[in-house]
């Protein structure tokens, strides 16, 4: 069976900003795959290149086959589009906004109607529909955005970002927007920040940072990769936080990490023999136990481990520094869209 | 009825002219409507030239003609001008906002013709003519301005201006296409329009003006319209001015509509 998406050692670059150094991206019909990484890594550039939107420098991608530099027009049959910044019309109201694009679409007056209102209705915008859009909170807006993206029917969806800056109750919708959708055959393309967000609707998850493929496979598989399980040991004693990592670090060959906020020590164990012998070191080393959990790493862990970097929107504070390039996507676009 | 129980659609090979055609139709349904919705453009297109015509006629007109009602029968035919030739601004300004807000984006990953968003946007600004040229001619009329021709000559000389506007609009959105900013469509289509609005007979005979000013003014297009304009709403020649508004169009056309399409389709 055709792959949805197949995307292989794309590259683009802007100027000398590489944004692509490579890339390969695989999508299986009918399932969601996430592509993760921090701001800047490339991803939106990835998303406009299988939109048809931009050209890439290197490389070729297929959406259900169809080449989508040669076979642009095939492409945009099969597609729906919601982007990073909601690319509604401001001036038109909700519902003129969906017509319009079902007219666009071929769909008869009656049709465009029709389906613009069953849209409104199921994203819960049917209140205001008749207001402009720039009347929209930005949550609206969003919702209206990702209704737009639904009209023609698309086999395969682009998700760039769709809930950031949502509110958790709309966050829970859209997530359930989408397992409905691939319920039905849809698959998927979902970028995002948000590591929980992959981990709940993901089948595959591609990591990407600086342009590059760092890190392929299933949630489960990513977060085996990374050490598999986490030991976290909490001290009676602030006291002892020194000595306990000391401990862990001579069983484990790893340096741990000593959170003294929490007073947590945190460090990956390949597996879980060694935990007798850990705490029978502890006990011997006289430090005293609040707490002794193994649990499976989380994909935070996943990234930092991969990306050098915290999860971005999870707080940098106990990450290293020197990794936070919010500018960066913004100077991308500004890149992309600025006349040459 | 969702989008999940829906059987999928097979893809067709080639986009039909007739489709790229109502693709057209649809997004300048798209313009008339934002105007409409757009209250500011409403009154910005409505309120300025009953500005302009009160301001010219009541302040200038004493001073230039000796008397509101024969400087008003002077100057409207180049208001009429100085009126659409501003309201093309629009055009260029709508684009750019379509480029920057990410609206084209959408249009583009849809399977519609390239030129459809082009082609609407400049449809749809007729009709922004059309209004800007009815509000002015019936605000004039009821400041007392009379057509001394007839309606045949009056109506061609609406066509004229909505002819003009429409090949000038270019001009604008090419460099609605050129600038990053709306703020910067407004900017360098006021500084592009003001010395072709004024430098000309517009407001004023030419034989006041410095020698090498009288030159830029015969041979501004400006000039011509206006001079036809006022052949064809208040009497006088029109023949050669006519002529020469025509073809100083389709020049305008032809080199900047193939600029604006080719800037276009290097920022979609």
């Amino acid at each position: 069976m055709t792959n949805a998406i197949e995307a292989s050692g794309l590259v683009k670059r802007f100027g000398k900003t590489t944004a692509l150094a490579g890339v390969d991206l695989v999508a299986r019909p009918g399932t969601v795959l996430g592509v993760l990484g921090p701001n800047g890594a490339g991803k939106t550039t990835a998303v406009r290149i299988l939109a048809t939107l931009l050209r890439p420098d290197g490389g070729q991608a297929r959406v259900c086959g169809y080449d989508v530099g040669r076979q642009a027009y095939q492409v945009r049959q099969l597609i729906g589009l919601t982007g990073q910044y909601a690319s509604v019309d401001e001036g038109l109201s909700g519902i003129n906004n969906l017509i319009m694009i079902g007219r666009l679409l071929g769909q008869s007056r009656r049709g465009a109607r029709a389906r613009a209102s069953e849209l409104l209705e199921r994203f819960d915008l049917t209140e205001a529909a008749q207001r402009p859009v720039k009347t929209y909170s930005g949550g609206m807006r969003r919702r209206l955005d990702l209704a737009a993206s639904l009209v023609g029917n698309p086999r395969v969806l682009y998700l760039d970002e769709p809930t950031t800056g949502l509110d958790p109750r709309s966050r829970t919708d859209v997530w359930a927007m989408v397992r409905g959708l691939v319920t039905g055959g849809v698959t998927v393309l979902l970028t995002t920040q948000y590591l929980d967000e992959a981990d709940q609707l993901a089948d595959d998850i591609v990591v990407i940072d600086h342009g590059k493929l760092i890190a392929t496979g299933t949630p489960d598989e990513l977060k085996d990769r990374s050490g598999g399980q986490v030991l976290e040991v909490e001290p009676a004693s602030r006291a002892w936080l020194d000595r306990t990592a000391a401990v862990l670090a001579s069983r484990t060959g790893v340096k741990p990490a000593a959170d003294t906020e929490s007073g947590l020590v945190r460090v990956p164990v390949p597996n879980a023999s060694v935990l007798p012998i850990i705490i029978r070191d502890l006990d011997e080393a006289g430090v005293d136990l609040a707490e002794f959990t193994l649990r499976k790493a989380s994909l935070d862990e996943v990234f930092l481990g991969l990306t050098g970097a915290p999860a971005p929107g999870q707080g940098s504070d106990d990450g290293p520094a020197g990794y936070d390039r919010p500018q960066h996507d913004d100077e991308i676009r500004e890149l992309e869209r600025s006349p040459r | 009825m969702t989008a999940a129980t829906l059987p999928f659609a097979e893809p067709t090979g080639r986009l039909n002219p007739l489709t790229g055609l109502r693709n057209t139709f649809t997004l300048t349904w798209r313009s008339v409507l934002k105007i409409r919705t757009n209250m500011e453009d409403l009154v910005g297109l409505s309120l300025q030239p009953i500005m302009f015509l009160l301001l010219f006629t009541y302040v200038f007109g004493g001073a230039i003609a000796g008397g509101t009602h024969a400087y008003l029968q002077y100057s409207l035919p180049g208001l009429l001008v100085m009126t659409v030739v501003f309201a093309t601004l629009g055009t260029g300004l709508m684009l750019n906002q379509d480029i920057t807000g990410g609206v084209f984006d959408r249009f583009r990953s849809l399977p519609i013709a390239r030129s459809a968003p082009l082609g609407g946007a400049v449809l749809g600004d007729m009709v922004r003519y059309m209004i800007s040229v009815a509000i002015t001619l019936g605000f004039a009329m009821i400041l007392g301005f009379r057509v001394e021709t007839n309606p045949v000559s009056a109506i061609a000389g609406c066509l004229l201006l909505l002819f003009f506007a429409l090949c000038m609009c270019w001009v604008s959105a090419l460099i609605g296409m050129l600038v990053k900013t709306p703020q910067g469509v407004q900017m360098y289509g006021f500084l592009a329009m003001f010395p072709l609005v004024f430098g000309s007979n517009l407001l004023v005979p030419a034989t006041t003006m410095p020698g090498w000013l009288q030159s830029f003014v015969k041979v501004n297009p400006m000039t011509d319209l206006t001079s036809a304009e006022r052949g064809l709403l208040t009497g006088g020649p029109v023949g050669t001015a006519a002529l020469h508004s025509v073809l100083w169009a389709l020049a305008i056309f032809a080199v900047f509509a193939p600029l604006a399409v080719r800037a276009y389709r290097r920022r979609t």
